[in-house]
């Protein structure tokens, strides 16, 4: 029984916890590109450096409020700083859809088009947010860094594995549920979400009941620069801010929003959890678990790892084959054509 | 101005540009720009198969262009002795388990009932995955410890040139895999699918250091051209310089930067010769046509899906013939240097700003954003040093700017594209419509 | 002067005109119907007369006002309703959201509007949190005009809003489309159904390559051995 526990405590620690934070950030990534795709039907490649960008001025904010000595700890002052860096991104995204993406939107360009462009915004965010804050690891997490230590743990179950459960990664998973749960209530209950989706499944007729088009998009792009920017603040309080490995996440982004059913927004949410699940479980090594679990004398002697850590892009990339392979609607049925 | 006026003054103007580095700075300045824009033009012209002839966007071409260079350790690095013998049979059993499991998978899809099908498919190609892992773990860490400083398989020993079509049937080989699963879906899934190859193809790369010594590099590989230490002694060159009145080490500098360069161009003027030939045929003009209405080429019964896949492959192969090249002139294998914005959005800018569906216009692009590109940081550096100027000498403003300055790259070129899209969307020598 | 009223309408998509010099007119009240053969620009006039269609010349008037240079979001502001032969629902969206979207433009309570268009059309109430793209043919259409009444049209204009649905349904939505115009409201509808449609328009329009053939009433039309013998089938 206690071997039992102990490999439970062991998977929970370094599965299920790390698995539940990223997916939560992964789902914020994703409900951002599934917005954009519903609405501007185009697969937003510069929303990973979006996501930089964000949290670049996040950073900036917090560094300057810790230089002054305000906090809200135990939390981190990061979240004090967080409203910046969301007006930030939604201005930079407004800037960006008023210079670059109207234009093809008044020509009703084709999609691959939008994708494009969108690959120039991609270099010109990347310049951006690396002027200001360099290509290094960023590390900006304070306030009180752990809800239960490990010692803690130990002393308080008497098992020898211990558990940590950091404040970012409670925090990571409220915000995430605030966040969702606020985009279902203003898509599902507020009219102007309402005349999101509308303008998303009926353009034309969206016009003909007086929904002004730019409106929705402007709509549209603070929501998924809001996102981004939480999803990117999130990521980098649970790991680190890292310009580059946010333009990364684009591949795991994009296979959640697949996987859930792309321009589905309950699909992307299921799906950034479906990714990160099967990344962690996947590249995780278990012999210590299966140490505990097996008879002794059967414990196993390599890693037993599935897949080595950096093939961590693999696992995405497979999904997104299995899913395009099996069903290409995703999970939720989503818009393919 | 005509078409083909327009075309020549644009060449002419490229040529002077970089004639101006050679008289203004140095021929071998120069030349290296020329290499690099023969072997940029290249790649771009493979992008615009894809994209020019068929409307592909293709979000990988690093991972093509990187595969083609390990056919350049593969097969041009000598053998590493006791390789073979130390991992050579779990090798080889590594790769019958895979070829095994994809004849298997292959040979039994069409006889499993619908249901089945696909859960079958997974579990097969996840069983193979173990046993594949089972022969290739040993194999790796055998070879490993075998070849000690070292540390990987060597190649084949065979001349460098061998590798440049070797790469392209590698970067084939992938494109066919990747196409097969994401072309027919929306244009869009393509662009993922093909970036995420590319990460993968990395990761593997960097990893798998019994294959091509991961992020340790492979160096030291055979070149095509005499050695400039060897040339440097050659009377012929001794000859040449006194004849020019320069020293024979810069004209041993010279004549090899310029051997490069004519096998390049070599490379260059064939694919291009092929390229037009093929947008000229009636293969090519119903490609045109697939790519302006997808649907009317269906409902005449035309299988698009199939067609774009063999311009998808043909495409890719390009890249990879590039990307042997580039591991040949730099002489070494580092994985750890591809990286998508120089080697994927780079090539695009390429594309775009040369002219979609010409290849004249693709070559041009390539020769053209390469320069931008190397010229930018000087410009980049001159810009941020005269803003760092404005502030405080030595001050944390001027620190941060000059450390800025390698970012202007990216924003010219993220610039460049914007504009090249919105203004001139068809390019510098646009395709030529109804040939 | 008749509430709406299109003049000497001539345009078309491209370089060749469809219309030539086609005349539209409705009074109030009114159910008027265009009919004709296939390819004489039914659907065409009635996209230029809700501004989907840039006239090259002639006059559309609505009420005495001129509205030929506004908008078709705008033209819906001054009392026109409009709905399309396809895609004219949010399929994704339930029924009453459909409704609501209808009143996107209202600033004031529409509670009332929808209950009027639930008490003509019962069916929706009952489904009125479905997604209308599961809907049947006959209650799409019912949405659809739903959706357009929201916004109290003093003009309603339908582009064949029977195309596809059982002769059953036919007959019922006629029925309300009668129901509709005696709630004073201005119809103007394009049909492929000529025969049942004139039974019950009070105005008929045959237009033939663009121009106005045959105007007379709905009874008249009917009555008419050559227009009988050219386009409604004997």
């Amino acid at each position: 029984m206690e071997n039992f526990l102990n490999a439970l405590v062991l998977f929970t620690n370094f599965v299920v916890i790390p698995a539940t934070t990223y997916g939560a950030q992964l789902a914020l990534g994703a409900l951002g590109v599934t917005l954009i795709y519903t609405v501007l039907r185009f697969s937003n490649f510069a929303h990973g450096d979006l996501m930089a960008f964000g949290t670049m001025l996040t950073i900036m904010v917090t560094w300057g409020l810790q230089a002054l000595g305000i906090g809200i700890a135990p939390l981190p002052t990061a979240l004090l700083a967080l409203p910046v860096g969301m007006i930030g991104a939604t201005a930079l995204a407004l800037l960006t859809d008023r210079w670059v993406f109207a234009f093809y939107r008044h020509r009703r360009a084709d999609p691959v088009i939008f994708v494009i462009a969108s690959v120039g915004v991609m270099f010109v965010y990347n310049a951006i947010t690396r002027f200001f804050i360099g290509v290094g690891d960023q590390r900006f997490e304070d306030g009180a860094r752990f809800v239960i230590r490990v010692p803690d743990f130990r002393a308080m179950t008497g098992l020898r594995e211990g558990l940590a459960l950091r404040t970012s990664q409670v925090l990571t998973v409220v915000v995430m549920a605030l966040a969702v749960a606020f985009v279902f209530w203003f898509l599902n209950r507020t009219r102007t979400g309402k005349s999101m989706r509308a303008y998303s499944d009926n353009e034309d007729l969206a016009l003909l009941s007086g929904i002004s088009p730019g409106h929705v998009v402007r709509v549209t792009w603070v929501l998924a620069a809001c996102l981004a920017t939480l999803a990117g603040v999130l990521y980098g309080l649970d790991k680190s801010f890292n310009p580059f490995v946010y333009f990364q996440l684009l591949l795991p982004i994009f296979a959640s929003a697949i996987v859930g059913g792309i321009g589905q927004p309950v699909g992307a949410v299921v799906g950034g959890f479906v990714v990160a699940f099967s990344e962690v479980t996947l590249t995780y090594a278990y012999k210590g678990v299966l140490t505990y679990l097996l008879p002794e004398g059967m414990a196993p002697e390599g890693l037993v790892q599935l897949l080595g850590t950096d093939y961590k892009f693999a696992v995405s990339f497979v999904i997104l084959v299995i899913v395009l392979l099996v069903r290409p609607t995703g999970i939720f049925r989503g818009k393919v054509v | 101005m005509t078409g083909a006026a327009r075309v020549l003054a644009l060449y002419a103007v490229m040529a002077a540009l970089i004639l101006l580095v050679g008289l203004l700075q140095s021929w071998t300045v120069a030349l290296a720009i020329l290499q690099l824009s023969l072997i940029s033009a290249i790649m771009s012209l493979g992008a615009n198969i894809q994209w020019g002839y068929a409307g592909l966007f293709n979000a990988g071409v690093m991972g093509f262009a990187a595969l083609g260079g390990v056919a350049g350790v593969l097969v041009a690095m000598p053998p590493v002795a006791g390789a073979l013998a130390a991992g050579g049979l779990d090798l080889g059993l590594a790769i019958l388990t895979v070829l095994a499991t994809a004849a298997l998978i292959l040979f039994l899809r069409p006889r499993l009932p619908d249901l089945i099908r696909t859960p079958a498919t997974l579990v097969l190609a996840f069983l193979g995955y173990l046993a594949m892992r089972r022969f290739l773990d040993p194999a790796s860490a055998a070879i490993g410890s075998a070849t000690g400083a070292q540390g990987y398989m060597g190649g084949l020993g065979l001349p460098i040139l061998i590798a440049w079509p070797v790469g392209g049937l590698f970067a084939a080989g992938a494109a066919w895999l990747v196409g097969k699963v994401a072309l027919g879906l929306r244009s869009d899934y393509l662009a993922i699918a093909t970036l995420g190859i590319a990460e993968i193809i990395l990761a593997v790369l960097k990893n798998e250091n019994w294959l091509t010594r991961g992020v340790k590099n492979v160096t030291g590989i055979p070149r095509p051209v005499p050695d400039e230490i060897v040339l440097q002694q050659q009377p012929w060159v001794i000859d040449l310089a006194a004849r020019f009145g320069s020293d024979p080490v810069m004209t041993a500098a010279v004549v090899s930067r310029l051997w490069y360069a004519v096998l390049f161009a070599i490379v260059l003027a064939i694919l291009l010769w092929l390229s037009e030939r093929a947008l000229r045929s009636p293969w090519g003009r119903m490609m045109r046509a697939i790519r302006d209405n997808r649907d009317a080429a269906e409902a005449m019964g035309k299988d698009v899906t199939r067609r774009h896949l063999r311009v998808f492959v043909l495409g890719s192969a390009v890249v990879g013939i590039a990307g042997a090249m580039l591991v040949t002139l730099d002489g070494q294998f580092t994985p750890a240097s591809y990286n998508p914005l120089r080697y994927t959005f780079l090539i695009w800018v390429m594309v775009i700003v040369g002219g979609s569906g010409n290849n004249w216009g693709a070559v041009l692009g390539g020769f053209l954003i390469w320069y931008v590109w190397v010229v930018a940081e000087p410009i980049g550096n001159w810009l941020t040093a005269h803003l760092a100027a404005l502030a405080s000498p030595g001050g944390w403003w001027d620190s941060h700017l000059r450390a800025a300055a390698p970012h202007f790259r990216p924003l010219l070129m993220g610039l460049i594209l914007l504009v090249t899209l919105r203004f001139a969307p068809r390019g510098l020598i646009p395709e030529a419509r109804g040939r | 002067m008749s509430f709406l009223s299109a003049r000497a309408m001539t345009g078309g998509y491209g370089a060749t005109d469809i219309l030539h010099g086609c005349a539209i007119a409705v009074e109030r009240g009114e159910i008027a119907v265009i009919v004709g053969p296939n390819g004489a620009g039914k659907s065409t006039a009635m996209k230029a007369i809700f501004g989907m269609l840039r006239l090259r010349e002639g006059e559309v008037r609505l009420d005495g006002e001129p509205i030929t240079a506004l908008s078709p979001q705008e033209r819906v502001r001054r009392g026109m309703g409009f709905v399309p032969q396809v895609n004219n629902v949010f399929a994704s969206m339930s029924v009453a959201e459909n409704l609501e979207m209808g009143a996107f433009i209202r600033e004031d309570d529409y509670s009332e509007t929808m209950e009027q268009v639930f008490s003509l059309f019962p069916i929706l109430y009952e489904k009125r949190a479905q997604a209308a793209g599961e809907l049947s043919g006959g209650q799409r259409q019912q949405v659809a005009v739903g959706r357009a009444l929201m916004t109290r049209p003093k003009l309603l204009m339908l582009d064949e809003p029977t195309a596809g649905v059982s002769p059953i349904v036919m007959d019922e939505l006629f029925d309300k489309i009668i129901e509709i115009a005696r709630t004073g409201i201005s119809i103007l509808m394009v049909e492929q159904n000529a025969r049942q449609a004139l039974n019950i328009a009070d105005k008929g329009y045959v237009l033939v390559q663009g121009r106005n053939r045959y105007t007379d009433t709905g009874e008249a039309l009917l009555a008419d051995p050559e227009v009988r013998r050219t386009f409604l089938g004997g």
